[in-house]
């Protein structure tokens, strides 16, 4: 990838205000790179980057076919954003949505950011994919105006097309050629205005829509590479407990076994097909050394929890009354409709896995490190391929170390999955937690100060968050610690007085990682709860108070959005009840108004009213399923998923008892209003789930008169 | 082990297997068609679901051995010409999200739009609630089934 010329470009309009590098790539056809410029000084800016080390954001290319093939450092696991990128690609460049592909790179040290999470993926790469896309336009225009003699200005682009005055036409893939030896640009590389947009803001349906509904999409265990071997792994009962010794003698025996492989994390077995090798695996007989957690069970971990918040503070001066919520949160599972999966060939010293990571030069760090590589990772190439749901699950990388392991110790390519019960049972977690809240009133109902103080497990965070944080941050930070992060991320948007969040983080040895929302999932969620206390300890309507009190006009917008279509206030019979909260993250703001019935035990979901403001809505219909997506996570993990401990073994194993909403369960209409407050672009991944979880607490506290504390509700009993 | 012979996807198949490895395995791993989907092995998930002489079934645990002569279609054998209904309403909806329960929840509506040509909303809870959709697009599958079934009445043929 030698580098030989560029240009800058600043997209203007308020989309993002930050300057992007593009540079054309060495290549036979027109490929252009972009990256964020802001860390360039101008008098840099006329010289290439150096190749080899650039920070790149994504590259593209023109393809004598007159595709356009993009290439991501992101992972598109149902959220998306390949449709939203070849959205963007197509209106820059005037061309057929369909005409767009867009890939996931391979783990490449040459990305700025490969980590897809923190719901980051289209607030960083818009610019840099409308910059680049503008400058390839650009050239192309250049490529023709040379061809046919003429000025490039004259020269229109329509439908993958360019055209002069005098009718002659090329496509651009006639162009692709010529494009890429064009010196300078002859017209505009600048993006084009917002208002000008022809297909970004509409609705679009998904570009792999039709793969999806005819089975032909293909996620890791789909791929076809020759001979690799289905696998399973054998785990232990507890939590990261160990093989302390191993019998196969009578699984080696079984129809279609063809290794057994002791790992440190269980036995491999290796078969002609998954049921044989699952068959064999129930056959081995291992003796196991209990985990590090095999002491502990729920209530020691509550116990525990609930014992590290420690005293009160002192109160504000004036306080006159102070009220005080408890919440208990527990542990879930991220629970991807695709296990956790791997394909792995390990052959004369080079290792290449096929997974759906959600962060792949960690993974290729895991791979070598487990292989003994630590010194030359680049021996390990990872392929990204689609996942089957990531939620924060697949940051972690166990089933790539475990296939590259097999892989090795047999000298074939292997196919490892992981099954339900693995998945459910061995998964990081999002922790539990305990809250303490602290609203401190004055005189005539003032609030002068809210304490928030949440014992919550170390979230493990290996992979670091890249770039992605420093946005969050305002600075650089090396390192990015569960404090850090929690306190990054946690704010409150209202005009409470002294407000103070205070993260108690608490050693537990059960594995956890970051979920839809990280921390916002309970703190966000907690805080929204008691904001709800708090206007009945004021006897004053839950919308009048955050009305008065929201500090953002964002959240007053929207919710003023689902107050007024959600009826808020409207006449219910007696059970059923409305709750409403918000929350302003990811630079976009949401709000959701939920009713419920409480009459039949089980609370019963009757409508979802949600408006959202997340900037320039690039895929209003992308948003849209996201938003749902994460109501149903939220009425889930509210209502009756939730992990339980029995000493240091996870009691649920599949979704028979980890109980994820179905469609009985979910409401026929989940609406979703977009308020655009301006053309930023906000994140839509994590948005949607605190104030959903938030909304639906409220309403049931509503309907029966008392404010739920401990999640999920039916944990309770009801 | 013995040969098993049936109908899948409207083609003859001879498949050498064991008599009780579960035919979501046979089609994985021997027959490569990869359309259905493992989510738990054991019947509670729905990701596997396809057609068993018409009807909706469970391929993880199907065992191979009872199937001789039986008719099997997998998602991939679902709308020969072109699309199926059910499949043009699932686009339309933009129904799917990682889409790795889509098949299974497509064979599940295509099973029930033949036995109910206009299903209620009742009658959707109760075909489709044993299919799990961890990224949660209910609320469009829900539209999508209306929406087939609209277009199955008015003839649009397909499957
Ligand atoms: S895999 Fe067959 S029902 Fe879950
Ligand atoms: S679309 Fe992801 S599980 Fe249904």
């Amino acid at each position: 990838m030698a580098d030989t010329l560029k240009s800058d470009a600043t997209v203007s309009e308020g989309l993002d205000r930050r300057r992007f590098l593009t540079w054309v790539m060495a290549s036979p056809t027109l490929m252009i790179a972009a990256r964020l410029g802001l860390d360039v000084p101008e008098a840099e800016a006329a010289k290439p980057p150096e190749g080899a080390t650039t920070a790149l954001s994504l590259y593209l290319a023109v393809q004598t076919d007159g595709r356009i093939v993009t290439t991501l450092p992101r992972t598109e696991m149902g959220q998306g954003i390949t449709t939203a990128v070849a959205m963007l690609v197509a209106e820059e460049l005037d061309m057929a949505l369909d005409r767009v592909d867009v890939r996931s790179a391979d783990a490449d040290p040459r990305w700025a950011i490969q980590l897809t999470g923190l719901s980051s993926t289209m607030r960083f790469l818009t610019g840099p994919l409308r910059a680049a896309a503008a400058e390839a336009r650009a050239r192309l225009v250049t490529a023709a105006a040379l061809r046919w003699r003429v000025l490039a200005h004259t020269l229109t682009t329509a439908h993958g097309v360019v055209s002069a005055p005098d009718g002659r036409r090329a496509g651009y893939g006639e162009l692709a050629e010529d494009a890429a030896r064009v010196l300078l640009p002859a017209v505009s590389s600048q993006p084009r205005p917002v208002s000008r947009f022809k297909l970004v803001g509409q609705p679009t349906g998904r570009i792999d829509a039709r793969d999806i509904v005819t089975g032909a999409t293909r996620y890791a265990l789909d791929l076809d590479i020759p001979e690799a071997l289905p696998t399973v792994v054998a785990r232990p009962p507890t939590l990261r407990g160990t093989v302390q010794s191993v019998d196969d003698a009578s699984a080696r025996t079984m129809p279609g076994v063809v290794a057994v492989v002791p790992l440190g994390t269980g036995v491999a077995v290796v078969a002609r097909t998954f049921g044989q090798a699952l068959a064999a695996r129930a056959a081995l007989r291992i003796t196991w050394t209990p985990g590090p957690a095999s002491a502990l069970s729920d209530a020691d971990i509550r116990t525990r929890l609930r014992d590290s918040i420690g005293p009160r503070p002192l109160p504000p001066l004036f306080t006159t009354r102070t009220l005080e919520g408890r919440f208990d949160f527990p542990y879930l599972a991220h629970a991807t409709m695709e296990t956790q999966s791997c394909l792995a060939r390990v052959q004369g010293g080079q290792a290449e896995v096929w997974l759906g990571a959600q962060d792949p030069k960690y993974a290729q760090r895991e791979v070598a490190r487990a292989l003994g590589w630590e010194l030359t990772p680049w021996r390990v190439t990872v392929h990204i391929t689609r996942a089957g749901g990531g939620f924060g699950r697949r940051f972690f990388t166990e089933a790539a170390v475990e296939a590259a392991l097999v892989s090795r110790a047999i000298g074939r390519p292997v196919k490892l999955m992981w099954s339900r019960d693995d998945d459910m049972r061995h998964g990081h977690f999002r922790p539990a937690s305990h809250h303490r809240i602290l609203a401190y009133l004055g005189p005539g109902g003032r609030v002068l100060g809210w304490h928030h103080r949440a014992a919550i497990p170390t979230v493990e965070f290996p992979h670091g968050f890249g770039d992605a944080i420093t946005a969050l941050a305002g600075e650089v930070l090396p390192e990015v610690t569960s404090a850090v992060f929690f306190a990054l991320s946690q704010k409150l948007p209202y005009g409470f007085g002294w407000v103070s969040h205070e993260l108690r983080d608490v050693a537990i040895p059960i594995p956890t990682a970051s979920f839809r929302s990280v921390f916002t999932s309970q703190v966000g969620v907690s805080n929204e709860v008691f904001v709800d206390e708090l206007a009945r300890e004021l006897q004053v309507d839950p919308v009048a108070l955050r009305r008065e009190r929201l500090t953002s006009n964002r959240l007053k917008a929207v919710l003023d959005k689902v107050a007024t279509e959600g009826q808020w206030g409207r006449s219910l019979p007696p059970g059923v009840a409305q709750g409403v909260a918000v929350l302003e993250e990811w630079d976009s703001a949401i709000a959701h108004l939920i009713e419920v019935d409480v009459t039949g035990g089980t609370p019963r979901v009757l409508r979802i009213v949600i408006a959202a403001d997340v900037g320039l809505p690039i895929n209003p219909k992308g948003i849209e399923a996201q938003l749902q997506g994460a109501a149903v996570d939220a009425m889930s993990t509210t209502l009756s998923a939730g992990i339980h401990i029995d000493a240091g073994t996870v009691r649920e194993g599949s979704f028979a008892d980890y109980r994820w909403m179905r469609m009985k369960h979910v409401p026929s209409d989940i609406q979703v209003h977009l308020v655009r407050s301006d053309d930023r672009v906000g994140g839509v991944g994590e948005l949607g789930y605190p104030s959903a979880a938030a909304a639906l607490t409220n309403a049931i506290a509503r309907a029966r008169g008392s404010m739920p504390t401990r999640f999920p509700i039916l944990d309770e009993g009801v | 082990m013995a040969a098993h012979q049936f109908i899948l996807n409207g083609q003859t198949v001879s498949v050498e297997a064991p008599e009780d490895l579960s035919l979501l395995w046979v089609l994985r791993d021997v027959l490569g068609v990869t359309g259905p989907k493992y989510g738990c092995g054991v019947g509670v998930c729905g990701a596997c679901t396809s057609h068993l002489d018409g009807e909706a079934f469970r391929p993880c645990i199907h065992p191979v051995g009872g199937l001789s002569g039986r008719e099997v279609v997998t998602i991939e054998g679902l709308g020969a010409q072109g699309l199926h209904p059910v499949q043009q309403a699932w686009m339309d909806e933009d129904v799917a999200q990682c889409g790795f329960c889509q098949p299974g929840q497509i064979m599940a509506a295509v099973a029930l739009l033949k036995k109910n040509a206009q299903p209620s909303d009742a009658d959707i809870d109760a075909a489709m609630s044993d299919n799990v959709c961890r990224c949660g697009t209910y609320v469009r599958i829900r539209a999508a089934i209306k929406r087939a079934a609209l277009l199955l009445r008015s003839g649009a043929g397909g499957g």
